[in-house]
């Protein structure tokens, strides 16, 4: 795993509280990994503070997932 | 209209002295205190270095992390208290109307630390606002009571009452007057508080309401304290379920207690400081003595506010003397925060509870670590000084008084 996708997944797993296990690619945050809107927010200020990025807001959630991490319409 | 009566069937309390309710009355009867050194932060430069925090206490002991997470303290205390005294009423939530079951309880703040970090955060940054999606959650006052409804379901009216010290006997008494007036059959109430922070201690330190006896921690609150001193700050939860008395009946319910009546008073004076005559504190008692329908001479004991400020102290105890006159030196007055600190709005609870234990036992908690009169009180009134005292309890008073000039009181009476 590259070193992104592991410091994305520990984010994951810390602040959603799931099972590492269970946070594979496809898996959707609101839909598999119980997340809900201020969770959603939550993780994408994370992603931002952990990657120093700036992640646009109002994603399409339907889309939500590690692999995505919400910045993909 | 005639009005229902209302029992109590279930207590929950997590304290500095105690994170049970029996920990809780083992330690007031053993004139346990709970102050210590502070240990949530550097207290190098705080003129308070000591409080009354919980011991031993993990929130994830008890609440799922990542719940936990999104709670400030007053919350996580707030939930594991309540989830005790529901236990306590033995309480079978898919048996009872969950719809006539509401959540009403004080906090005099509310999440303090979750609002000081996130502060604090934004000012070691650039400017750019970066706030927890949870900070407004998790900080308001009310969020206590939410999240206990959601974890049970119940339906009912769903608030937190705030008047400072006194919120959770404010919140005693609106749960109290709905199940009066018919709206409820169940109501899980109570307070919760933790101000233990940079900030609590920073603000109250600055107003000089603290004790700042930091050479000897164990010995922090002092019933009539020349003045200089103070109250020293606790924190954590107390729950009591109110039910309505033939709801409990039906379903064989253990009751502790009647709740009797509620009293309500401002002193319309001073924003901190006490009236010097106490008119709103004798307003408060004879009010709540007129809702119960009962009279000073039934009085067996009253757990004050009694907070070691002097100035509050003795104009309480004035003021007993001024509402109970010659039948004053009959009752066990006593004040659990000696014990337990000062836990703002969650104090009308833990004493509650204490009177309704104390009821329940036939025994009056001391006041503890008690060593100066003040010449203006009547030596004859029994302080239930240091050590515990054998008394039959028919009826007992809680006061509290908060910054603001609110004051609460409620009386508890054996069930006939």
């Amino acid at each position: 795993m590259s070193d992104i996708a592991s410091r994305v997944k520990a984010i994951i797993v810390d602040k959603l509280g799931v099972d590492e296990n269970e946070v594979v690619t496809e898996a959707s945050f609101t839909n598999d990994l119980g997340a809900d809107s201020l969770d959603t927010v939550e993780l994408i200020m994370e992603f931002e503070k952990e990657f120093d990025i700036q992640i646009p807001r109002r994603p399409s959630r339907k889309h939500c997932n590690s692999r995505s991490s919400c910045i993909i319409h | 209209m005639e009005l229902k009566r209302v029992v109590v069937t279930g207590l929950g309390a997590l304290t500095p002295i105690g994170n049970t309710k029996d920990e809780y009355w083992d330690a007031l009867i053993k004139g346990k205190s709970g102050a210590a050194p502070i240990t949530y932060f550097d207290t190098e430069k705080f003129k308070t270095k000591f409080a009354c925090e919980l011991k031993n206490f993990v929130a994830t002991d008890f609440i799922d992390r990542k719940e936990a997470r999104k709670m400030d303290r007053f919350t996580q205390y707030a939930m594991v208290a309540s989830d005790e005294a529901i236990a306590d009423a033995n309480l079978d939530l898919d048996a009872i109307n969950k719809l006539r079951v509401g959540v009403i309880r004080g906090a005099g703040i509310g999440g303090l630390e979750t609002f000081q970090n996130e502060v604090l955060n934004f000012a070691e940054g650039d400017g750019t606002p970066r706030f927890n999606p949870f900070f407004i959650p998790k900080m308001i006052a009310d969020i206590a009571p939410g999240n206990i409804s959601i974890k049970n379901g119940f339906m009912g009216p769903n608030y937190t009452t705030v008047s400072a010290c006194a919120s959770s006997a404010n919140a005693m008494i609106d749960a109290l007057n709905y199940i009066r007036l018919g709206q409820c059959d169940v109501i899980v109430t109570g307070g919760s508080e933790a101000a233990v922070t940079i900030a609590g201690m920073g603000g109250f330190n600055a107003m000089h309401a603290l004790s700042t006896r930091n050479e000897s921690p164990k010995q922090p609150q002092d019933l009539l304290m020349p003045p200089g001193d103070g109250f020293v700050l606790g924190e954590g939860a107390g729950a009591i379920i109110l039910e309505e008395y033939e709801h409990a009946k039906a379903r064989g319910a253990k009751i502790y207690a009647e709740v009797v009546g509620g009293g309500m008073s401002s002193d319309a004076y001073h924003m901190t400081a006490p009236h010097p005559d106490g008119i709103g504190v004798i307003a408060v008692m004879r009010n709540c003595l007129e809702n119960a329908g009962l009279k000073p001479e039934d009085v067996d004991h009253i757990n004050t506010h009694g907070t070691s400020t002097p100035l509050g102290d003795v104009a309480e105890l004035k003021a007993i003397s001024e509402v109970f006159g010659s039948h004053a030196k009959n009752i066990n007055i006593n004040s659990t925060k000696s014990m337990t600190g000062h836990l703002l709005g969650a104090a009308g609870a833990i004493e509650s509870i204490a009177s309704i234990l104390a009821m329940e036992h036939g025994i009056v908690p001391p006041t503890i670590n008690h060593t100066t009169f003040d010449d203006s009180i009547d030596p004859s009134l029994n302080l239930t000084l240091n050590t515990p005292q054998k008394r039959e309890i028919k009826v007992a008073m809680s006061n509290t008084f908060g910054f603001g000039g609110h004051n609460a009181c409620v009386l508890f009476k054996k069930l006939d």
